[in-house]
């Protein structure tokens, strides 16, 4: 049993590290500042999660569980608020993003 | 005392028990007093109402969270996918789609669970329309379905 929840915590662990990476080589690729936002995106949801669900197997039933999962909420609350300003600020501030129909010249 | 007063009350005492995890009588009543200034504060600053502590969602919430945690899910794998694949894979476009959403809390929802799925932004509310910024022309048709209006809107009922 202890052994189980080790090993599916390791490969939480390991999906998480895995969508943290895919989500850097996203900011690196993509073309422009909205797209790559996106990319962030995966770094502050699934990967989170994940990375967060292992600790919480790994922590056992008690107060560091219960404290995870508050890390998880604030996360989940506050991360979808920080991107929108992000966007809204660039949009005011007159950046144009690039478009299928209207490539980057 | 309304209820929303109540249920903020017992909130941030679990939020105390919770955190401290150390239960002698000095930390206890130190909790309490802190509790309770804490609800001064916010009575005095009005933010105790149906927006800060919008109970009435709490019925329909888990069903909600659920179906946001598959589509949370879904995008994230979808977004990996486009990343792997390189620029030659992402079509980026712009999009001003119409909230059906009456209250605010619904719109703040809506708007919030658009961009917490990976590949589309909300970048601007005006009245009732939210810009959206998408990776792919596919997800911005997936949205404009409307499934995820309809199950903010079943959140709401």
């Amino acid at each position: 049993m202890e052994l189980a929840i080790q090993l599916i915590s390791g490969v939480c662990f390991l999906l998480g590290a895995f969508l943290i990476l895919s989500g850097g080589v996203g900011i690196l690729r993509f073309p422009d500042f909205f797209t790559r936002m996106h990319a962030a995106g995966i770094t502050e949801t699934l990967a989170t999660s994940l990375i967060l669900a292992g600790l919480m197997m790994l922590a056992g039933w008690g107060l560091v569980m219960f404290k995870l999962a508050l890390i998880f909420l604030f996360i989940m609350l506050t991360s979808p608020t920080a991107s929108h300003a992000l966007a809204k600020a660039a949009l005011h501030g007159k950046l144009k993003p690039i478009t299928y129909d209207q490539p980057a010249k | 005392m309304n209820k929303h007063t109540v249920s903020l009350f017992f909130i941030l005492a679990a939020l105390w028990l919770l955190n401290s995890g150390i239960y002698t009588p000095l930390l206890l009543s130190l909790g309490v007093v802190s509790v309770l200034f804490v609800l001064w504060l916010s009575a005095r600053m009005g933010i105790i109402d149906d927006e800060s502590q919008p109970i009435h969602l709490s019925r329909n919430l888990p069903a909600y969270y659920f179906w946001l945690a598959k589509k949370i899910v879904q995008s994230n794998i979808d977004v990996v996918i486009l990343i792997w694949r390189g620029n030659k894979a992402i079509s980026p476009c712009i999009a001003s789609l119409p909230i059906g959403q009456q209250s605010e809390i619904g719109k703040v929802i809506y708007a919030n669970s658009i961009t917490l799925t990976p590949g589309t932004v909300a970048m601007n509310i005006e009245n009732n329309t939210v810009l959206i910024h998408s990776l792919t022309v596919q997800s911005m048709q997936e949205l404009q379905q409307n499934d995820m209006a309809r199950a903010v809107d079943r959140l709401e009922m």
